[in-house]
């Protein structure tokens, strides 16, 4: 097959089926030079932008919400189209019929919208509510089904962040698919694949399968009305880049009208859209300038992308986040690079248009990349704190060469497979249960199976080891099961149909369980092996409430084998637990050591622990060792985190670092050489994750103190970006006292 | 029998002693006294844990993916040259691994055993603390003869010699100063490079907590653009 839109690109299998990967590889061009190419923003770009930084300050002095359309139930075609500056947009489209306002969505749960439009002192029309009156929601069929333990679990906060009430997410369209195809030959497709699949058993899969097919081609059909709306025909493959970019923005722009996902990433666009770029520069419809303008205008629109949240999701999450999580570079597997020009435009737009946390920019770093972009990639990190790396040469193995990262840490082939989000279970908390004999430690309540809780004043290895180890296979029953019940839920409710028309139709699905308090649990662990931890008993519950550490213990983030191989031995054992239990639609059991920022949530609702940390106090983020444990500057720090078992962890370990700028080196360019010699080393040792913040605590605490000096202070936390304004009082200071490595 | 050493803390990243990423070795006990030492923690030569050469060197070698083309192994202090024999195997065996190996000294030492460290030091980080011999004794508590000696030794052994050099306000900090102290690193054949140090008090925790006086308390931390332009003028 060819279309006159393919003109001027190599030819190939993709031309046949949808095979996106296949054009890239045709297709681009590899680009190993520097930075020295760069546009500025043009003035254009810089009004526009200031248009939008007075919007997102009216935002902030509105209490975070701008507005809300609480007569209209957001979806692909329900409100009129919408523009910034209609005259002078370049890429066009907006969730709703106005900048920054925010739609409301009750599929996922009626209560959940209902209570974040009073938490801005709007109120959900009747209309809505009457729309939903017979209707279930995703959450309504969750509670009809959980059971009693899954209850008491959620309840005291062992497993915690479920997506039971709102949007699921996690899932990456193939939005480059509109682009290269038009949507007309995706619905052909799909079409196809609907027959043929209809010709067997009818048995629940396929049945459920024949289903979602319908609905994909028939949003695939509104997808094409929306871009209607706004004057564009999107039925044909792109024309040209700037097409190009509108069409794949449709896609992911009618994604986010459908559903409030937690995390709704991009994918993996930038070299995708180089092709495009090269491919106008050749033909001199577009010179460097104009190419730029067309990716600030692009990202700009990323920047106002908003789901309507409630305070308690904004306080476990810092902020009301979209983890637009675009994947930059990497290597191809036959062994060239991916980084092309438009690797560099899509980070220089950090520059263009300031320093922000969306789109979440991540750099998939390989040993291999060219020199130049490593550097660049570092100087960008000590200047804006706002981008965060993966393994390529970890992730590349085992997804090929067109994977990309939803939402933090989590990789999954574009198009080919998709992910149940799982967010996390607390094992601190698991091991204070297994000593209370399945009572929760705070709330007093039994949540577990009876046992009898652990005896003696002091707390005996091998014993607590038993103890857990009838504690955690019940943990992972209970939480496999749970998991079954949502996304089943989620697929009846809310299935996403936008996003998974841009999806092969057999497609590979991943089950993320994640845990949290890693840290505190081996910590805990080694306190018991290596030093003398005794119990202190509530003298009226009997529960066993706080600790007493006596003598010194080896703490992860040393690089120390001695605690180090306590933490790995907890996640397999973890992960091995969970595998026991089959889930919905067959999906592959992962699981991630990531907390995004609930490490604050789940501390404050979990007791004291034997390593010696009190009640309440936050746990660390992530896979992070515990503030103020590290005893050897943060090479020691990087090398335990490394040991983590990425096979065990398939979704992700999520490492947050932050370092002073005069302890990274005297000079800005000696600051780049060693940030390159440190994800060098930390990625050689097959690590997953870094987040970097080069950056002052002094600052930091400034920003605390005056938070209007600061509205664009941008940093890592946990596989994503944060405004430092957006977090909460609490997150802030819990940022502040976080190990800041300053050795000079 | 191998030397043992004495090791008051590893600091697996350091960026600011030597060049690259380097690991950093800070050893126990010190014979100088100088009044803006920042490290009082490593005086005496009780303190630390026992190392053997091969413990210090695998630990170090625990930080080697980091340490790219350019970063390598520095031992500091204290005074690494009052360790001589230890210090002589850990480079020793750090050079059969190919690792770089760096010497932060004031190098007050015993010539004779000095020698067999530089052997094995592929850069020198020497303290030149004052230029003459009255203020060395005054401010250091030592001998500014053995200090030259030191640094002939290393031009005579042509190791690559960084001479570094404390700028504390109102006590090094003068321009005359300063062009001296540059005049008379660059007699040296084997200097590549000076290196001005900005006096800072984040020490004053340290000291407090071991309730030694800290002799430049009152002194103001030295600012960063008049350090830079001190740098310019011996550029």
């Amino acid at each position: 097959m060819t279309k006159q839109q393919w003109e001027g690109f190599r030819p190939g299998a993709w031309q046949e089926t949808i095979d996106v990967r296949g054009f890239i590889q045709a297709n681009y061009t590899p680009y190993e030079g520097d930075e020295r190419f760069l546009a500025p923003a043009t003035e254009r770009t810089q009004n526009l932008m200031k248009k939008l930084e007075n919007l997102f300050a009216l935002e902030r002095e509105f209490g975070g919400v701008l507005d809300i359309d609480t007569q209209t139930v957001t979806s692909l075609l329900n409100y009129k189209p919408g523009y910034l500056d209609r005259e002078n947009e370049i890429i066009v489209g907006l969730q709703t019929d106005k900048p920054l306002k925010r739609g409301v969505n009750p599929f996922g749960g009626l209560r959940m919208t209902r209570d974040a439009c009073r938490a801005y002192g709007y109120e959900l029309s009747r209309k809505v509510e009457d729309e939903f009156l017979y209707r279930t929601t995703h959450n309504d069929g969750v509670f009809r089904v959980y059971n009693e333990e899954t209850r008491a679990a959620r309840h005291c906060g062992l497993i915690t962040g479920l997506p039971d009430a709102y949007g699921r997410g996690r899932i990456i369209g193939d939005y480059r698919r509109v682009a290269l195809y038009g949507v007309d030959r995706l619905i052909e497709e799909k079409r196809k694949d609907k027959r043929e699949k209809g010709r067997g058993v009818m048995d629940v899969d396929a049945i459920r399968l024949q289903e979602e097919l319908f609905q994909q081609i028939n949003f695939l059909g509104k997808l094409k009305e929306m871009a209607q709306m706004y004057g564009f025909d999107i039925s044909e493959p792109a024309q040209n880049a700037r097409e190009a970019v509108q069409w794949l923005y449709f896609g992911y722009l009618g994604a986010i009208k459908e559903q409030n996902g937690a995390a709704m990433s991009l994918g993996r666009v930038s070299t995708f859209l180089d092709i495009y770029f090269e491919r106008d520069l050749r033909a001199g419809i577009l010179d460097e300038t104009g190419v730029q303008e067309i990716l600030d205008d692009f990202v700009m629109k990323l920047r106002m992308a908003r789901h309507l949240r409630t305070p308690d999701y904004n306080e476990l999450f810092g902020g009301d986040p979209m983890w637009i999580t675009e994947s930059v570079g990497g290597m191809g597997e036959d062994g060239r690079t991916l980084v092309t020009k438009s690797s560099y435009r899509i980070l220089h737009t950090l520059y263009n248009l300031g320093s922000s946390p969306e789109p979440n920019l991540t750099v998939l770093w390989s040993s291999a990349l060219p020199e130049p972009f490593k550097r660049y990639c570092a100087r960008v990190s000590c200047e804006t704190d706002a981008i965060q790396y993966e393994n390529d040469d970890l992730m590349r193995p085992r997804f090929g060469d067109d994977y990309g990262i939803a939402c933090c840490v989590s990789a999954m082939r574009l198009g080919k497979e998709m992910q149940f989000f799982g967010a996390r279970a607390n094992l601190a908390k698991m091991l204070l249960m297994a000593l209370n004999g399945g009572r929760d430690e705070v709330k007093n309540m039994q949540v577990g199976p009876e046992h009898e809780p652990y005896q003696g004043e002091y707390l005996d290895y091998d014993k607590v080891m038993e103890l857990l180890d009838i504690y955690r296979p019940w943990l992972a029953g209970m939480y496999a099961n749970t998991m079954n019940v949502i996304h089943y839920m989620h697929d009846k409710y809310a299935y996403e149909k936008t996003q998974m028309a841009l999806h092969d139709t057999d497609v590979h699905r991943y089950m993320s369980f994640g845990a949290a308090g890693l840290s505190v649990l081996a910590d805990s662990l080694s306190a018991i092996k290596y030093a003398r931890v005794r119990c202190i008993r509530d003298e009226q519950t009997g529960l066993i409430t706080d600790f007493e550490v006596e003598g010194e213990y080896p703490a992860f983030g040393n690089d120390d084998d001695r605690v180090d191989s306590i933490a790995r031995e907890q996640v397999e054992l973890f992960l091995a637990e969970l595998k026991k239990h089959p889930l919905y639609r067959d999906a592959e059991h992962t699981l991630s050591i990531l907390t995004i920022t609930s490490n604050v949530v789940y501390g404050k609702k979990t007791g004291s622990t034997p390593d010696g940390r009190k009640a309440g106090e936050p746990f660390a983020p992530g896979a992070n060792p515990m503030h103020g444990r590290e005893k050897n500057g943060a090479l020691a720090a990087l090398n335990s985190v490394a040991k983590l078992p990425y096979d065990a962890c398939r979704d992700g370990i999520s490492n947050t670092f932050s370092i002073v700028p005069q302890a990274l080196g005297g000079t800005e360019e000696e600051r780049v050489d060693n940030l390159v010699s440190l994800l060098d080393g930390y990625f050689a040792q097959m690590a997953h994750h870094l987040n970097v913040n080069v950056l002052n605590r002094e600052t930091l605490m400034d920003a605390y103190e005056h938070p209007d000096k600061y509205p664009n202070l941008t940093i890592r936390v946990s596989g994503y970006a944060v405004n430092f304004h957006k977090l909460t009082r609490e997150q802030q200071r819990e940022v502040i006292s976080r190990t800041f490595h300053e050795a000079m | 029998m191998a030397a043992v050493g004495r090791i008051h803390s590893i600091q697996s990243l350091g960026a600011v002693d030597g060049p690259g990423l380097r690991c950093t070795l800070f050893l126990q006990g010190c014979p100088l006294r100088c009044a803006y030492c920042h490290n009082p923690d490593t005086w005496n030569f009780t303190g630390g844990a026992e190392y053997t050469p091969e413990q210090a060197a695998a630990k170090a070698l625990r930080f080697r993916p980091y340490f790219g083309k350019k970063g390598g192994v520095t031992t500091t202090g204290g005074e690494p040259l009052a360790q001589p024999e230890f210090v002589a195997e850990l480079f020793s065996l750090l050079h059969r691994e190919g690792v770089h190996t760096a010497l932060d000294t004031s190098g007050i030492c015993d010539l004779s055993r000095a020698e067999e460290v530089l052997r094995c030091t592929d850069l020198v980080l020497a303290d030149l603390k004052f230029l003459t011999a009255e203020n060395y004794h005054t401010y250091c508590g030592a001998d500014f003869e053995r200090v030259l000696d030191f640094l002939a030794l290393t031009e005579r052994m042509s190791v690559p010699l960084w001479i570094r050099h404390v700028v504390v306000p109102g006590l090094t900090d003068g321009e005359q100063h300063i062009r001296q102290v540059a005049q008379a690193a660059r007699r040296y054949s084997n200097l590549q490079k000076i290196e001005l140090l900005p006096f800072r008090k984040l020490c004053l925790e340290k000291y407090r907590a071991l309730g030694i006086p800290f002799p430049l308390e009152d002194t103001p931390e030295m600012g960063g653009e008049a350090l830079e332009r001190l740098r310019q003028l011996i550029k």
